[in-house]
C-alpha cells in the first residue's frame, strides 16, 4: 500500500529537484532576456498605458454611471440594456453603420484589389502615376475635403452636380443631397469609396510586385493561358496574407465611419439620417458627458470589430 | 488571342487597360483638382451662376487673407500651421524611434512571451483606437495634460500598424549582418544603432508616411484634448474657418486653408513611395 505512493512522491520530488520550479524558469527567462525587455520597455509601457489599459477601463465603466462630475457608479448591466431595449436611435445608428459597412467594405476591398491587379499588368515606369491617382484621396483629410464635398453636393442649383444634372435634363429641380434623408448614406458612401484605397491598396500593390516570376513560368507550363487563369490559380493564393492583412485595415475603417459624416451632414444629421454608432458614441461622451453609456458604445462596437475580423480569419486564414 | 499571356499582334486588352486606368485615375482626381482651383479662384469667381469648375482669372489674394486674418480668435494663422508640424513631427519621430527599438527584440531575439506580445499588437490593429478615446480622455485629464503637447503627442506614439509593419519587414532581413557584428564585440545597443537601423530604412519611411498622415489629419485630438486657441492644430482651424459643420463661410480662404493642409501629406508620399512599396510586400498576415 505504502510502496506505490512513496514511488510516486520520490519521482515527484526527483522531478522537482531536476527542473526548478516554474516561476524561477520565468524569472530566469527573463533575467536572460533583459536586454531585450530594455529596448521593449518605451514600447510596451506607452502601449499599455494608452491602448490596453483603456480597452480594460471602458469594459469597466460600461457597467456604471460616470457624469465627471461624481464618481462613478455601478449599476451592473442597465447600459446595455438601455442600449439594445430603448434607444432606438442607437439601434437605428448600428442599421446605418452595418449597411455602410456591408457596401463600402467589400466594394473598397474589391476595387482596391482589382485596381492593385491591373496596375501590376502595366511597365513599372508607370505604375507610379496610377499609383499617386488613386491612393491620394485615401490620405486627404475628410476635414479640408468637406469643402469641395459641399459644392459639390450642395443643395441649390450652384452645387456642380446639381447645375450639370439640371443641363443634362435628368432632374428638373435641385436636389437636396445633404439634406433628404434618402440620399445621405449614398453620399456618404461615394466619399468613402473615394477615399478607400488606403494602406491595403498599397500592401497589395507590393504583394502583388513581388509574386515570384517562376510562379508564372511553372503555371504556363501546367496549361494556364487566360490572365484571369493566372490571376485565380497563382496571384490570389501567392498574396494571401496580404489580403488578409487587408481585409483587417478594411473591416476597421469600415465600422469606425465618423468623419466623413460629421462633416457633410454634422451631428445630429438631418433625422438622424447620417447617424453611426461612432458619432452616437461621441455624441455622448463629448457633448452629452454620460462616461458609461458612450462606454458601453465603445465595448460593442470593439466587440463588432474582433468578431468580424476573427470570422474573417478562419475564412480567409486557413491554408 | 487578346487577353492571352503573351500576344504578338496589337494588344487591345493593354490598350483598353490603359484607357480605363487613366479615364478612372483621373476622375479620383477630380475632386482635388477642382479644390486647388477653387483656392486660386478670386471672390467674384467663387458665387458665379452657372458654376465654374476651373478658375479663370488665378489669385493669390486667398492664400495672403489666410496668413493676415485673426479671424474671431487673436491666434495667427501660422501658429495652427507650427502645432500641426511639431505636433506630426514629435509623433513621426518619437514613433519611429521606439517602435524599430521595439521591433528589433521581436523579430530577432529569442524572447519569452515575444509572440505573446507580438500577437497582442496584431490584435490591436483589429480595431479602431477611436474605440478608446473616452478612456484616454479621462487619463489625459487626471495626468493634467489637457493643453499640453504631451496630450497631443504620447497616445498616437505607440501605433500598432507601423509597429507590426516594421517588425514583420525586419524578421525576413538576414541575421548574417548582425551575427557579424556582435562577432566584432558590439553590444546589442551598438548592433541596433549601427546595424538593424539602416537596413530598416524602408520600414522607417513606411512608418513616417503612415503616422505623419494619421496625426497631421486628425481633428480629434486638438479639439477634445485642448481648450485654449494657441494649442489646436490645423485640422481644427480648418474647422473653425468653416464655420461649424455644413456652413459654406469665408470659401475662398477656407479653400487655401484646405489646400495648404493637403499638400504636405501628397508630398510625404511622392518622397517615401518606393520605399513604401518595398516595406508593404512583407505586411502579409497569417493566422
Amino acid at each position: 500500500m505504502t510502496t506505490p505512493s512513496s514511488t510516486a512522491l520520490n519521482e515527484q520530488t526527483q522531478v522537482s529537484l531536476r527542473k526548478p520550479g516554474k516561476l524561477a524558469v520565468l524569472w530566469s527567462d527573463l533575467k536572460r532576456d533583459r536586454v531585450s525587455w530594455m529596448f521593449l520597455a518605451p514600447f510596451l509601457i506607452l502601449f499599455f498605458v494608452f491602448t490596453v489599459l483603456p480597452v480594460l477601463t471602458s469594459i469597466g465603466m460600461s457597467f456604471t454611471y460616470y457624469n465627471m462630475m461624481e464618481p462613478p457608479k455601478f449599476i451592473g448591466l442597465s447600459n446595455y440594456k438601455l442600449l439594445f431595449v430603448d434607444d432606438d436611435i442607437f439601434l437605428k445608428a448600428v442599421g446605418i453603420t452595418l449597411k455602410f459597412a456591408f457596401i463600402t467594405g467589400p466594394v473598397g476591398y474589391a476595387m482596391s484589389f482589382i485596381l492593385a491587379w491591373l496596375i501590376s499588368q502595366i511597365p513599372i515606369k508607370y505604375r507610379f502615376f496610377y499609383t499617386l491617382c488613386f491612393y491620394t484621396p485615401s490620405i486627404t483629410s475628410a476635414t479640408a475635403m468637406a469643402v469641395v464635398w459641399l459644392y459639390l453636393f450642395a443643395g441649390d442649383r450652384k452645387g456642380l452636380l446639381n447645375y450639370y444634372a439640371m443641363k443634362l435634363g435628368i432632374i428638373d429641380e435641385p436636389y437636396l443631397f445633404l439634406q433628404n434623408i434618402h440620399s445621405i448614406v449614398p453620399v456618404i458612401i461615394i466619399v468613402s469609396l473615394w477615399m478607400s484605397m488606403g494602406v491595403g491598396f498599397l500592401a497589395f500593390l507590393a504583394g502583388l510586385q513581388n509574386v515570384p516570376k517562376d510562379l508564372y513560368e511553372a503555371g504556363s507550363i501546367d496549361g494556364i493561358r487566360f490572365r484571369w487563369q493566372q490571376l485565380f490559380y497563382i496571384t490570389i493564393p501567392a498574396v494571401k496574407p496580404q489580403l488578409l492583412f487587408g481585409a483587417v485595415l478594411q473591416i476597421v475603417s469600415s465600422l469606425t465611419v465618423f468623419d466623413v459624416s460629421l462633416q457633410l451632414v454634422g451631428l445630429p444629421s438631418p433625422l438622424y439620417a447620417g447617424h453611426t454608432i461612432m458619432t452616437h458614441m461621441y455624441d455622448y461622451a463629448f457633448i452629452k458627458f454620460e462616461m458609461g453609456y458612450a462606454a458601453a458604445i465603445a465595448v460593442v462596437l470593439f466587440a463588432m470589430m474582433i468578431g468580424i475580423n476573427r470570422l474573417i480569419f478562419k475564412w480567409l486564414g486557413k491554408d | 488571342m487578346t487577353g492571352t499571356v503573351k500576344g504578338r499582334r496589337i494588344d487591345w486588352g493593354g490598350i483598353v487597360l490603359y484607357l480605363f486606368l487613366t479615364a478612372l485615375g483621373l476622375l479620383m482626381l477630380l475632386p482635388l483638382i477642382y479644390m486647388i482651383s477653387n483656392a486660386f479662384k478670386p471672390t467674384s469667381e467663387l458665387f458665379l451662376f452657372p458654376p465654374r469648375f476651373f478658375v479663370k482669372n488665378p489669385t493669390l489674394m486667398n492664400f495672403r487673407d489666410l496668413l493676415l486674418i485673426t479671424g474671431t480668435t487673436s491666434v495667427p494663422f501660422s501658429r495652427y500651421i507650427f502645432n500641426s508640424i511639431f505636433v506630426s513631427g514629435c509623433i513621426v519621430v518619437f514613433g519611429v524611434i521606439i517602435s524599430a527599438m521595439a521591433a528589433y527584440p521581436l523579430a530577432k531575439h529569442k524572447m519569452r512571451f515575444g509572440s505573446f506580445i507580438f500577437n497582442m499588437i496584431v490584435l490591436a490593429l483589429m480595431f479602431s483606437p477611436l474605440v478608446v478615446q473616452i478612456p484616454q480622455y479621462l487619463l489625459i485629464s487626471k495626468l493634467g495634460l489637457i493643453n499640453t503637447y504631451w496630450a497631443l503627442i504620447l497616445p498616437f506614439v505607440a501605433a500598432p500598424t507601423g509597429m507590426f509593419l516594421m517588425t514583420q519587414f525586419l524578421r525576413q532581413l538576414p541575421d548574417a549582418l548582425l551575427e557579424a557584428a556582435r562577432m566584432d564585440g558590439a553590444s546589442e545597443w551598438r548592433v541596433f544603432w549601427a546595424v538593424v537601423m539602416p537596413m530598416l530604412k524602408p520600414a522607417i519611411s513606411t512608418f513616417a508616411l503612415l503616422s505623419f498622415i494619421a496625426a497631421w489629419n486628425d481633428p480629434h485630438p486638438a479639439q477634445v484634448y485642448t481648450t485654449d486657441d494657441d494649442m489646436k492644430t490645423l485640422p481644427f482651424a480648418v474647422l473653425t474657418l468653416s464655420g461649424g459643420v455644413g456652413v459654406i463661410a469665408r470659401v475662398g480662404t477656407l479653400g487655401a486653408a484646405s489646400l495648404l493642409m493637403i499638400i504636405p501629406t501628397i508630398v510625404v508620399f511622392v518622397v517615401t513611395q518606393r520605399m513604401v512599396l518595398q516595406t508593404m510586400a512583407h505586411s502579409g498576415l497569417k493566422e
